[in-house]
């Protein structure tokens, strides 16, 4: 079979392109660039009704082309729906691997599809590379952790295209952006005429306070050492414009909810700053915090394995350090007022 | 109505320790639990049974001694459970893991297959979804809710990051269970007793009818070119301080990042 070509999925929640696909279009583009095949190109698949408009920026962040598959069955995502016309695309065009964000609804959907088309997947994927050994100039390695973060392993399809994967979000950088760069746009006809057999009756907004840790600058994060004291997090972290966020031993004990959980069963984030108060540094909890920029730990253990992923340590208790440097920050913000 | 629940044993990962000479896992002395997503959905099934009236059956793939977990399961109230294992089933990944549940699920009468998330050990939510994709029934993903079930439909609410949808379901279909959904319950002294005089069904190979070329390691599209642990950085500061100037030093730090 002849294949060519990384695709990636393009997902789009109403009208708005999920961030995840312009890190993969970024990576996609390094990939095409390491392998030694002309004509080997970076194609974002678009799935939606009234997207046309949204091509444009994936132009911009990598895309050379868009393949756009507009209906008004995909004006919301279904498992089936998508899973359909994604594998009606991969039969008719055949890509050489197709990579997918790990959200909530990549991670639906790409297994349903590997499935159906019979290849293999890695889920949640956190590095891909193109075969370092020269072997097989096309192949993709792609790593990810497994045993709660505690292990890493490189998973390669030899025989099965496309190659698959989910890739974690907030992992792989974005850092392709050329504007006013275009490419062509592909439309896709498809038909979808069955009854449905799962029908959407309505969205529940999630009852939480709504902060995205994902997204934070900087975060000052709790760990069983900061148990009870979580306020003296909120305070700094209110103060310098910061979020709170916590290890899963913290929101096992009902100390933070479950969305600003870092680590390998919660959210990876890269902020600026990390600031770890109390957290002994498990891998399941470095794993989503070690590609911050810059990392200082605070903990009464000198043993603590958090030390190994600062770039400074603190030997000391969060509990009496937080209120003194609340004390300290509103000392320089007069001084600069 | 029957609900089949779909369970794996996993290492306990909290357990888990690296050894530092070697880098490698250590995997000795690690309990094994029951996957805790599983966990919900096996407590889902069984609220269900008490409000619907409901036969729940659990099927697992796994060596021999998964047999203890399934004991432990039906000592919680599941009337029956399957057990498939055989050396051929070894090394499968999600492709071949879900073929080999499809291929005994299809023997049963089913409505509706809760399985977990995902497990621990892998983490990759997949077999779920490819299991309903090889019975050719719909699925839910991260559930976290089931509001209401009758013979044709259920209707369900599936977490997203940022909201959530409510769906209706025709049945049979698989939902994939979040463990924060409920508290699974213990096992009760009856149903434990029971347990003990339950056959637990074993499924080997040869029921399955399927090509030796689709199970296991040699049926698995995907393989593993290498493991290994995070090695650990070094040439970093770290220093006892007075909380006095700790709290300076970081704020030194912060200086730089404020607005």
């Amino acid at each position: 079979m002849e294949t060519k070509d990384i695709f990636v999925f393009a997902q789009q929640v109403d009208h708005q392109i999920d961030d995840v696909v312009f890190e993969l279009l970024s990576e996609a583009k390094k990939l095409t660039a390491s392998i030694q095949i002309d004509d080997f190109h970076v194609v974002a698949v678009l799935l939606g009704e009234n997207v046309t408009d949204l091509t444009s920026v994936l132009f911009e962040h990598g895309a050379d082309t868009v393949i756009v598959c507009d209906h008004p069955r995909l004006h919301r995502y279904s498992t089936d729906d998508y899973a359909d016309v994604l594998c009606e695309i991969i039969r008719d065009k055949k890509p050489d691997s197709f990579l997918i964000g790990a959200t909530g609804i990549g991670r639906d959907l790409a297994p349903r599809i590997a499935a159906r088309i019979d290849t293999g997947l890695t889920a949640d994927a956190t590095q891909i590379e193109i075969d370092p050994t020269g072997e097989h100039p096309t192949q993709l390695w792609i790593t990810r952790p497994a045993f709660g973060g505690n292990l890493f392993g490189t998973i390669v399809c030899p025989n099965h295209r496309p190659q698959m994967a989910t890739i974690r979000p907030n992992v792989l950088l974005a850092d392709f952006h050329q504007v006013g760069r275009t490419g062509n746009v592909e439309t896709f006809e498809c038909t979808i005429e069955n009854e449905p057999r799962v029908r959407w009756l309505k969205r529940i907004p999630k009852s939480t306070h709504g902060v995205n840790i994902a997204k934070a600058r900087i975060i000052f994060s709790g760990g069983r050492g900061m148990v009870g004291h979580f306020d003296l997090l909120e305070k700094c972290a209110n103060q310098v414009g910061g979020v709170v966020a916590a290890s899963r031993a913290a929101v096992d004990l009902g100390e933070a909810p479950k969305d600003v959980q870092v680590g390998q069963t919660g959210k990876t984030v890269r902020p600026t700053l990390y600031i770890a108060c109390g957290i002994s540094g498990a891998v399941q909890h470095t794993a989503g915090m070690d590609k911050s920029e810059f990392i200082i730990a605070i903990n009464k253990d000198p043993q603590a394995a958090i030390f190994t992923v600062a770039n400074v340590g603190i030997v000391g208790d969060a509990v009496e350090i937080l209120p003194l440097l609340a004390q300290e920050i509103k000392r320089i913000q007069e001084a600069n007022a | 109505m029957n609900i089949v629940i779909l369970v794996k044993q996993v290492p306990d990962t909290t357990e888990m320790k690296i050894d530092k000479t070697t880098g490698t896992l250590i995997r000795a002395g690690v309990p094994s639990i029951i996957n805790p997503d599983d966990l919900a959905a096996i407590e889902e099934a069984l609220v269900l049974k008490a409000k619907y009236g409901a036969h729940c059956a659990v099927v697992t793939m796994g060596p021999p001694q998964a047999e203890e977990m399934l004991r432990e399961i039906l000592g919680r109230g599941i009337d029956t459970a399957y057990l498939l294992s055989d050396s051929r089933f070894a090394g499968a990944d999600t492709w071949a893991t879900s073929t080999t549940l499809a291929a005994f699920l299809k023997t049963l009468d089913v409505d509706l297959i809760l399985a977990g998330r995902q497990a621990i050990d892998g983490d990759t939510a997949q077999v779920g979804p490819q299991t309903a994709e090889k019975l050719g029934i719909p699925q839910v993903t991260c559930v976290e809710e089931i509001l209401s079930l009758n013979d044709h439909h259920i209707t369900v609410q599936k977490a997203y990051e940022t909201y959530s949808d409510l769906l209706e379901v025709d049945l049979p279909c698989l939902l994939t269970t979040l463990n924060s959904m409920n508290q699974p319950r213990g096992m009760n002294f009856v149903d434990a007793w029971k347990a003990y005089d339950k056959t637990i069904v074993r499924i080997g190979f040869d029921d399955l009818h399927l090509p030796l070329d689709q199970v296991g390691l040699k049926g698995s599209p995907t393989q593993v070119k290498k493991t290994f642990t995070r090695s650990v950085q070094s040439g970093f500061i770290k220093q006892e301080l007075s909380p006095e100037d700790a709290a300076k030093t970081v704020s030194e730090i912060l200086k730089a990042y404020m607005e």
